[in-house]
């Protein structure tokens, strides 16, 4: 059949071809650069390749450092893939309950997570980073900052915590907590430097894999995300019915909620994926074994001795290739959950 | 942030009214349980670091005369943030990240919404096919799209700044004047796509039947597109420019890759460097962790700013 093509159509998808350039330009670079020589990637133009050997670069790739790039992957997919599964499933939890049960405190709450969506990643890697080298790094710049810096981050560490939990929703014993906290606050520094040192010095985790993994594992999003999602498409009808069949909460819980909110879970999984993947600041910061890099630190440390020796110019470019094709083959492939989550996140007029 | 509460609460309302009477004795312990293992790493890893770095930045170190013995942990107080906002390099740092959200957040959501539109006409064909292709740099990770840029900036390994030589066109991507702009593309480059999709999952909400209504008055797709379609996707829109705003401030990973490239970047070119160069080149975490502190503020008034001064006008977008 042949279809009527009229000039606006021709002008939109101009337009639309246009930024498709745009957009796929410096893919289609990299990944003729991945086939070139270092001679080649500076002797020859950067759309053609004379003399393809991407075999080659990609078994120095692997082969460099006792197949050090294969590492960086595994570990991205270690840090990234336990990281969202881990706050996919704290996601739903909280934002499920949030949603289905009212507690005082819940709205205060919410708003907390609504405030971490906003904060940045970027912010938060260099208070982490600090929080984690008390062990290692404290005891060697000074004994006296020591004392102080760890023991009053611990106070901060359990007011904050516990505060958060227990002001929200009332529980056994949450008064004698309060006080205790209280009271944590409101002791000198000096008599909590101590049991503090104790504890940070046996939990020094700084340049380890957990240092990176465990602020992974949190995705404020995902619980927005979630809450939403439990609001729109569990009835509390459903619910109701459940309970009085017999069904206790956590059955309800991991029987039919989860399944029912099983789109909204592949979204937060992906986002955070996708967030810790990118995620350079954190490693940056946390690690200096480079057997624990991520792929993103790996490769930027290997641009940074290009000036050292070229041949390095090799290894970023085939890399930077490897590794942006194997995001982009996930995400393509998984693109209509991208488009049911957005949908679902969006707000609704 | 607290008009997407107000959208919800009836339904939280009415979820309330139906529990609560039926079972009043009803054990809670599972609310715990459900929210307590998020809220524990949420404290640790949020609010703890927050909290840490606030409390860091009123402290310093101080070095006795001669330097033989141990320099002090003393309170500071507001010392270091007098010394960071009477620092030129720090202002200067806020001042051009400031510069570069005026560039960056326009050309972010015109682009996005253009793409959108477009995408969203009568007349595109191939959607899935282009809706990939453009959000397909949102896979990237920045530090990667940084470097691929990079190597397309500099005359070495550049395809294009051979083109643009050979056309006789100006091709210096990392002068003084033109790195801002080179940072900025990066971003749109890899985040265009995804504001696009955001504004796209907003326009399919949109009900057909006001695109035939304006038709049947004669409007052409142009007029539909300014006065039914970007109207109706304000509140993403607010979204997308708070998000982008956000990441602006937070300029980081780019100027950091590009550095070895160009003289026009130095250590202290965004807050975010200035702070990783004052913890890690100069140790002076407390000097770092004002600086961190201050980036935090800055990003929380600009974005809560910029949402009340929207939401003031006409119909809350949030």
């Amino acid at each position: 059949m042949v279809r009527r093509i009229r000039p606006s159509t021709v002008v939109v998808l101009a337009l639309l071809g246009a930024a498709t350039v745009y957009f796929l330009l410096p893919v289609v670079w990299v990944l003729v650069a991945a086939t070139k020589s270092s001679a080649d990637l500076f002797g020859t133009f950067g759309f053609w390749s004379p003399d393809p050997q991407l075999g080659a670069n990609l078994s120095r790739l692997f082969g460099t450092d006792d197949g050090l790039f294969g590492r960086w992957i595994l570990n991205s997919f270690l840090y990234a893939g336990v990281g969202a599964l881990i706050a996919t499933l704290l996601s739903a939890c909280a934002g499920y309950a949030m949603a289905k049960y009212p507690f005082p405190g819940r709205e205060a709450l919410f708003n907390l997570v609504l405030a971490g969506v906003l904060v940045p990643a970027t912010v938060l890697a260099l208070p982490t980073y600090l929080i984690f080298s008390q062990g290692l790094f404290g005891r060697w710049i000074l004994n006296s900052f020591l004392y102080a810096g760890v023991g009053a981050l611990i106070a901060t560490l359990l007011s904050a915590c516990a505060g958060y939990a227990m002001a929200k929703y009332p529980f056994p014993g949450r008064e004698a907590l309060f006080n205790l906290v209280l009271a944590g606050v409101l002791v000198p520094a000096t008599v909590l430097a101590l049991p503090t040192y104790l504890i940070f010095s046996q939990v020094g985790v700084t340049g380890t894999f957990w240092s990176v993994l465990l602020p992974s594992v949190v995705s404020p999003f995902g619980v927005y995300l979630a809450r939403i999602q439990a609001n729109a498409a569990i009835p509390d009808a459903l619910l109701e019915s459940a309970r009085l069949d017999g069904a206790g909460e956590y059955r309800i819980f991991f029987r039919i909620a989860l399944k029912i909110m099983s789109p909204a879970l592949v979204t937060i999984f992906l986002f955070q994926f996708i967030g810790v993947w990118n995620n350079y600041f954190l490693p940056l910061v946390m690690l200096s074994d480079q057997r624990l890099y991520p792929v993103t630190l790996g490769l930027a440390q290997w641009n940074s001795q290009t000036f050292r020796d070229p041949a390095f110019y090799e290894l970023t470019v085939t890399g930077a290739a490897v590794s942006a094709l194997l995001l982009v083959l996930t995400m393509a492939s998984l693109q209509r959950f991208w488009r049911a989550g957005l949908t679902a996140g969006s707000v609704k007029g | 942030m607290t008009g997407v509460l107000h959208k919800e609460k009836p339904d939280v309302r009415t979820g309330a009214d139906h529990g609560r009477p039926r079972h009043p004795r009803r054990s809670r312990s599972h609310v715990a349980v459900f929210v307590a293992p998020f809220f524990a790493v949420f404290a640790l890893f949020f609010l703890a670091p927050i909290g840490y770095a606030v409390y860091q930045s009123f402290f310093k170190l101080t070095s006795s005369g001669l330097g033989l013995t141990e320099p002090t942990l003393d309170f500071a107080g507001l010392d270091n943030y007098v010394t960071a906002l009477t620092s030129p390099a720090f202002v200067g740092s806020v001042g051009r990240v400031l510069l570069f959200s005026l560039i960056e957040v326009p050309i972010m959501v015109v682009c996005a919404l253009a793409l959108a539109l477009l995408l969203d006409s009568a007349q595109a064909r191939f959607r899935a096919f282009f809706r990939v292709s453009f959000f397909l740099p949102y896979g990237v990770p920045g530090v990667i799209a940084s470097l691929l840029w990079g190597f397309l900036y500099v005359p070495q390994t550049s395809p294009l700044i051979d083109m643009l030589a050979a056309a006789g066109l100006p091709h210096d991507f990392l002068g003084p004047d033109t790195v801002l702009l080179a940072i900025a593309n990066i971003s749109t480059w890899q985040f265009a796509g995804y504001n696009m999709l955001v504004l796209i999952a907003g326009l399919q909400a949109i009900p057909q039947e006001l695109y035939e209504a304006a038709r049947v008055d004669g409007a052409t797709e142009l007029r539909i597109a300014w006065h039914v379609k970007v109207p109706l996707v304000r509140a993403p829109l607010v979204l997308i420019t708070v998000f982008t705003l956000i990441g602006t401030l937070q300029l980081f990973v780019e100027p950091l890759v590009l550095k070895p490239l160009t003289t026009a970047i130095n250590s202290d070119y965004t807050p975010n460097l200035a702070a990783y160069n004052q913890a890690f080149a100069q140790s002076n975490i407390h000097l770092a962790s004002a600086e961190a502190t201050l980036i935090a503020i800055m990003s929380f008034v600009i974005s809560f700013g910029f949402l009340r001064l929207v939401n003031r006008k006409g119909n809350r977008a949030w």
